[in-house]
């Protein structure tokens, strides 16, 4: 039952919620797989309204078609899951786990990613205060260090993956960690703030040149976003 | 036959030599002479940017070996300088910390050295698999058709998650059968497996012409497989292994 499955995967639950998708709601006692499709969320600006820090066709293809084969990929792993368990099929089911968590990470991330990001021109860029201040001067010693060390973890991932801030909910701190492919964060952690370091993400503005990519991005931070996320967390 | 292991033999090489009159602690290369050592450097193409035209274009060719393997090149020399460096100062947390930079970059040169020599522009008399005999019957063999390999050999590109490689590996050992294998990120084929050929599945080797269309990408890569390489490898005839 999709019921279940989903029990057992907290943060996917929650990014079914977030992305919006009406939940099929099905009687219990049914033998098909009742589930909550996800769907790909819409931006809130305009592909082009990131530029220039990041390019409208980057912004396209990276929403329309990258996320979009995510979501797809999230339903169809969904689905096989439901069809092997109302089978019994145990073994299926859990060969299919890869595919859960880079898929179903790939919607989670993609879908933080997008919000914590906005135009510069409106609530992107600039550094965070209030509380969220307090806390990244407290835990980073400042603002500048903060980001240079963020800019590090990025240039320091070997393949695709991610970097975020997060909080850490057994400590009470903010933390920097990485993510290989589609891994989402989980754990004691809380992501506060992504950064896509996938070659798809900047390739066709950047090039090679990644370091100019993992400067330009603070220009298009949206630190309401990320205050929002922290005073949730 | 190019093996990680090379890289691993060359980091025995570790004492710096004595009365040395080299001074400029600037430049890596110099610097791993006066330890006695080699810096890698980036292998020249056996083809000109643009001769894989129309299946991989001149800009992805010249970004791919002029940056992207230059890097790794780079980065493989710097960190192996600094291996020296902590190993001289017995500073064994440093060495750890340095072995996966070692292997990234140090795959990073292999993988792309291999990757370069089984290309060939398409048409030309490598690209033919009139050149690869015997190989193509060891293939036919194992899959059951040429056309069943190609079929899983893609089906395992496309089911990557994340940067990497795919390869068609003759494993070490008696039985020396083929296998299709794929590495993550910049993970060479080791432990013996001699890898005939390799495509590289990073988005930097598709996506200024493919986009995220790595479908089509994969279905044309098979144009420019050189399998004359292919065949040398598998045949054991390469003498890749003393060039890199």
């Amino acid at each position: 039952m999709s019921s279940t499955l989903l029990r057992t995967v907290p943060a996917l639950r929650g990014a079914l919620r977030a992305s919006g998708a009406p939940k099929a709601v099905g009687a219990m006692a049914s033998t098909s797989f009742v589930r909550g499709k996800a769907t790909l969320p819409d931006l809130a600006y305009d592909y082009g309204a990131l530029e220039p820090h990041i390019s409208g066709k980057i912004m396209e293809l990276h929403h329309t078609k990258h996320h979009q084969t995510y979501v797809n990929g999230l339903n169809s792993a969904l689905q096989t899951i439901g069809e092997a368990e109302s089978k019994g099929d145990f073994t299926k089911a859990a060969t299919i786990a890869p595919l859960l968590n880079f898929h179903g990470g790939g919607h989670i991330n993609h879908s933080l990613f997008w919000e914590n990001l906005a135009p510069a021109s409106r609530d992107g860029g600039g550094e965070p205060d209030g509380a969220l201040k307090k806390a990244i001067d407290s835990d980073f010693g400042s603002f500048d260090t903060f980001r240079s060390q963020m800019n590090t973890a990025l240039a320091g991932i070997q393949g695709s993956g991610w970097a975020w801030l997060v909080k850490d909910k057994s400590a009470g701190t903010l933390g920097l960690v990485t993510r290989a492919n589609q891994d989402p964060v989980s754990g004691p952690y809380v992501p506060l703030m992504g950064i896509d370091a996938w070659e798809h993400a900047y390739y066709l503005q950047y090039e090679n040149r990644k370091a100019e990519y993992f400067d330009a991005i603070w220009n298009v931070i949206n630190w309401k976003t990320v205050a929002s996320r922290y005073e949730k967390s | 036959m190019v093996n990680f292991g090379n890289l691993l033999q060359y980091l025995a090489l570790q004492s710096p030599h004595s009365g040395d009159t080299i001074t400029d602690s600037s430049n890596t290369t110099l610097n791993l002479a006066k330890m006695g050592l080699t810096a890698y450097t980036l292998p020249a193409l056996p083809y000109s940017y643009d001769a894989l035209e129309p299946h991989i274009s001149a800009q992805i060719m010249e970004l791919h070996h002029s940056k992207h393997h230059q890097a790794y090149v780079t980065n493989l020399n710097k960190a192996l300088e600094s291996h020296v460096a902590a190993v001289a100062s017995k500073d064994v947390a440093g060495q750890i910390a340095l072995q996966q930079i070692i292997k990234f970059n140090g795959g990073g040169h292999i993988n792309h050295s291999l990757f370069w020599k089984n290309l060939a522009p398409a048409g030309s008399d490598e690209a033919s698999l009139d050149r690869a005999s015997s190989l193509v019957a060891e293939i036919a063999k194992t899959w059951g058709s040429f056309d069943a390999f190609k079929k899983a050999f893609s089906t395992a590109l496309l089911g990557l998650q994340g940067s990497g490689w795919g390869w068609l590996v003759k494993e070490a050992g008696n039985g020396a059968g083929l296998r299709i294998v794929t590495t993550k990120d910049q993970d060479p084929v080791v432990g013996g497996d001699v890898a005939i050929f390799g495509v590289d599945m990073w988005e930097h080797a598709y996506y200024l012409q493919y986009l995220n269309g790595k479908t089509a990408y994969v279905e044309n890569i098979w144009n420019v497989i050189n399998w004359q390489t292919a065949q040398e490898r598998f045949s054991g005839n390469s003498d890749e292994k003393t060039e890199l």
